[in-house]
């Protein structure tokens, strides 16, 4: 028995040294990565100190191998180095490198464990560790999961400190001063008498130095850069037209093209006619490709008319066809046989509710479309038994994968060079639209080739955000929430992403059925969560905050219930439940920044939301108005726990875009499917929130906890139920199914 | 816009171009594919989210739907309002809120703001709203896009 304490007592004391040591003097082991995948490409007269440095004659090129798809990764990641290497922030100039196993993300698979990232025990923490051993089997170069800081924040702060070590190094030995008398400043050693050495003259001497093992890392008081408004290194660029998208590569003797495949996914093409197409001006060439055509043209334009022209014959879907089928299948899932998890389970449910008062609900979400708003497209060259691939990917290595396979190719020639996303939310993770144009340039080798969807293509393509349901049951005594047990049920994320289209099926539960929902830090006396899994329906895949997307609204909006049949206040029964500090402070604070519990007027309402979910605890509050003509969103204020505040500009604006994403699609839109196929085609159909709805928002990032957080998705969850929860404020209107405008007109 | 047959003359950024396409060709396909003007951005095809969106003699329209042979104006694009050496007010104040997050609705955002400013030079919230509610923004950059149009109104206003 003693064991089993001494070995949770000495991982505890590993893990805290660990932690300790790096507060108390600053030095950090220094893991190298496998290898350096830099050193097979540099060109001439450029050097590599390490993964992620890259110098020339022209200054240092930061390589930054999270993809940055809007949400400013480029930046943070070029922050993180430069802020140890000491260069100036003007001079910073950033790359996404080459995908490689070394730039693996050790935390994004951690997340596909149920293990709440507030549970510190040592049974979470062996899953969590697994998860970060596989990630680095896989080589997983992900970019998801809010994961991009919390993953870079050591690793590249390290790589430029590393880095800069050697430099000042080279310095040393080349000046004959000695190391310790020498400084830094802006890409430059700087000598005692004031003389420069520039980085660009030291880093050949540098790179043959052997970096150091351990290095130490600039505390937190001298940060110039981190914790500190900086400006995002694209902002020039995407402020005058002149950043480059995908859509927007011109090579020389590039060919348009465009694809048209079956809007019933896996429904196949059983026979085509293209002969009037063919003849169309500017067509050079129609391609059979799996389950659809691309068309070859010499303006894209005319390459969407001619695959308009086709007449596809297409095949019927592999699923049920319409959303009533669909519907039909979920809500038949609430069964023993389909029980996906039960990762908590406290108390005794079925005791309390026996005989007591019930308190019973069904929610429901809809299928969702990530719609970026750049419509997918991809750059491909076959030439010479080379193909290179050219596109805005969250996946770069899975790609690798994926073409290898699909082309017979060996690894060792397929290039992908990443560029920036018009946006994603997750779209990216999946690369349908990169084997569709490999397919293309196959078929016609030799030029660069640039594939583009139309819009219709994309909405009709996109694999969405899960429908799901939900069924709550629960009772109060004197007043507090009693019994809360509530039943997700939806189609697997994890089966369809990972183990139909990435190769890798996961085994166990499928966290994200239940993610948002299971791992809330509340304690309530009988406590269920219990996640059931439908049979695959439409392919799925993750969409800006996943699992919590969905249950962020069914795990609150069922509380809010449950507190309102308590008699209780939203605000104080949500703190009196949550036992986690930090959490509770981040409800304390949303009550504060909006003066909960004030006199709000007539036709107005407030509700409050809590959603936990990748590490963040995050709270907001939404003020309504009924109007005659609808219902009006006031203001919503924000708070969430993100650890350390590393860039303040672009949390608050990731903050107020997640409250956006997840009001929007609360408020208007969905995906719904008639014969197999999407009904929704354009934006008309589906656009999330515009300006004229958009409530002023006000957000602050709390620094209480011990965990630094991302913050690309964390602030969606809750706006949904903040909102449904607020018209029930003003209206006593219960609404549980989104999107709300089913049931209520906004203004 | 002159013509013969499908020979077009079209004046884009001050200058001018001869086009060989079809008339029903729309603009934004003309300047992208054709002449290698990429700031507009294709992002719907039927005037739904104003991607984009470029003036014809200061108006704001939405080249995605607008056949490059009903043209009769001077066009102006994202690169023709301001460069990154000589920003035009609504650039830099784009720049100063940091409203960008993925940017690609962002020329279009811009070109309407300006063209908005040019009728509406001091603009309260609801004028803002009713203005660029057309432009669709999937990040949620909203309310700085409302911001930097009052810090633009104000510096074009000389205030």
């Amino acid at each position: 028995m003693a064991s089993i304490g001494t070995i949770a007592r000495r991982t505890f004391l590993i893990g805290s040294a660990a932690i300790a040591g790096g507060v108390a003097f600053g030095y950090y082991a220094y893991q190298r990565p496998v290898s350096n995948p830099l050193t097979d490409i540099l060109g001439d007269g450029e050097t590599t100190l390490n993964p992620f440095i890259k110098i020339d004659q022209s200054g240092v090129t930061i390589i930054t191998p999270r993809a940055d798809l809007g949400q400013g990764a480029y930046s943070i990641q070029a922050a993180l180095v430069a802020e140890e290497l000491d260069i100036a922030w003007e001079d910073i100039r950033v790359d996404p490198g080459p995908p490689s196993p070394s730039y693996f993300n050790a935390i994004v698979a951690s997340e596909g464990f149920p293990a709440a990232a507030w549970d510190k025990g040592l049974g979470a923490s062996a899953l969590r560790g697994l998860g970060s051993a596989m990630s680095k089997f896989m080589g997983m170069q992900m970019t998801g999961g809010s994961t991009t800081v919390p993953d870079g924040f050591d690793r590249m702060r390290m790589a430029g400190a590393v880095a800069r070590d050697v430099l000042l190094s080279a310095a040393a030995e080349q000046s004959g001063i000695a190391k310790a008398e020498l400084k830094t400043k802006d890409g430059a050693v700087i000598t005692p008498s004031g003389d420069e050495l520039s980085y660009t003259s030291l880093a050949e001497a540098a790179a043959l130095i052997e970096p150091p093992s351990n290095v130490k890392l600039k505390p937190e008081s001298e940060w110039r850069y981190l914790g500190k408004n900086m400006r995002r290194l694209d902002i020039v660029e995407k402020s005058t037209g002149t950043a480059e998208y995908g859509i927007d590569v011109i090579m020389p003797d590039m060919v348009f093209a465009t694809v048209r495949t079956n809007p019933r996914f896996g429904g196949g093409l059983k026979k085509f006619d293209a002969s009037s197409a063919e003849k169309m001006r500017g067509v050079i060439k129609v391609v059979e490709i799996d389950g659809g055509v691309g068309v070859l043209a010499d303006n894209t334009w005319r390459a969407f008319k001619a695959a308009d022209a086709i007449d596809c014959d297409w095949g019927s879907a592999p699923y049920p066809a319409t959303s009533d089928e669909q519907w039909t299948e979920a809500a038949a899932s609430f069964t023993e046989e389909r029980q996906d998890s039960q990762f908590r389970n406290e108390g005794d449910v079925a005791l309390a509710l026996d005989g007591a008062d019930l308190i019973e609900a069904e929610y429901k979400v809809p299928y969702l479309a990530h719609a970026a708003l750049e419509p997918l497209n991809t750059i491909v060259q076959f030439k010479d038994g080379q193909l290179d691939i050219w596109t805005g990917t969250q996946i770069p290595g899975i790609v690798i994968q994926n073409i290898a396979s699909l082309t017979g190719l060996d690894a060792d020639n397929i290039k992908v060079h990443v560029l920036i996303g018009g946006g994603s939310f997750g779209r990216r993770l999946e690369d349908d639209y990169v084997q569709q144009a490999v397919q293309l340039a196959m078929a016609h080798q030799g030029a660069p080739i640039k594939m583009t969807w139309s819009r219709e293509e994309d909405m009709t393509h996109d694999f969405p955000r899960p429908m799901g349901m939900a069924r709550g049951r629960g009772s109060v005594k004197n007043g507090k929430v009693d019994a809360y047990d509530l039943g997700i049920a939806y189609p697997s994320v994890s089966a369809s992403q990972f183990g139909e289209r990435y190769g890798v099926p996961l085994p166990g539960p499928d966290v994200t059925i239940v993610a948002g929902a299971w791992d809330q830090p509340f304690s309530i006396p009988n406590y269920r969560v219990t996640g059931y899994r439908v049979p695959p329906l439409v392919p799925v895949s993750s969409w800006r905050s996943v699992g919590a997307s969905g249950n962020g609204f069914f795990h609150d909006c069922f509380l809010d219930e449950l507190i309102h049949a308590a008699g209780a206040d939203p605000l104080e029964e949500r703190i009196r439940l949550c036992w986690h500090e930090p959490s509770r402070k981040v409800l304390e604070t949303v009550g504060e920044m909006s003066n909960w519990g004030s006199a709000l007027g007539e036709n107005r309402g407030r509700g409050v939301a809590f959603t936990f979910s990748f590490g963040v605890a995050a709270a907001e509050v939404v003020e309504v108005t009924d109007t005659p003509q609808g219902i009006k969103i006031d203001k919503v204020f924000g708070a969430a726990e993100v650890g350390k505040v590393l860039d303040p500009v672009n949390i608050e604006a990731q903050m107020q875009g997640g409250i956006i994403w997840g009001l929007g699609h609360a408020m208007n839109a969905e995906i719904t499917y008639a014969d197999g196929m999407a009904e929704q085609t354009n934006y008309h159909a589906f656009e999330g929130m515009r300006l004229y709805q958009t409530p002023e928002i006000e957000v602050r990032a709390l620094t209480n906890g011990p965990d630094l957080r991302g913050i690309g998705e964390p602030a969606v969850p809750p706006a949904a139920p903040a909102l449904a929860n607020a018209i029930f404020a003003a209206t006593g209107k219960r609404i549980r199914e989104l999107p709300l405008n089913k049931h209520i007109d906004f203004v | 816009m002159n013509e013969t047959g499908n020979h077009m003359q079209l004046k884009v950024n001050g200058k001018e171009h001869e086009v060989e396409v079809e008339e029903d060709m729309p603009l934004l396909w003309v300047l992208r594919d054709e002449l290698g003007i990429t700031g507009p951005k294709y992002g719907c095809g039927i005037t739904a989210c104003g991607a984009c969106t470029v003036h014809i003699d200061g108006m704001a329209i939405r080249s995605c739907s607008m056949p490059v042979g009903d043209v009769f104006g001077e066009v102006t694009t994202i690169e023709g309002l301001g460069t990154p050496d000589a920003l035009h007010a609504v650039q830099a104040a784009w720049i100063e809120h940091q409203v960008a997050q993925c940017g690609y609705c962002q020329s279009g955002q811009i070109m309407a703001a300006a063209a908005f400013l040019e009728v509406n030079p001091d603009p309260d919230d609801e004028a803002i709203d009713r203005a660029l509610s057309a432009n669709l923004c999937r990040c949620g950059t909203y309310v700085r896009v409302r911001e930097a149009v009052k810090t633009a109104a104000a510096k074009l206003r000389g205030v």
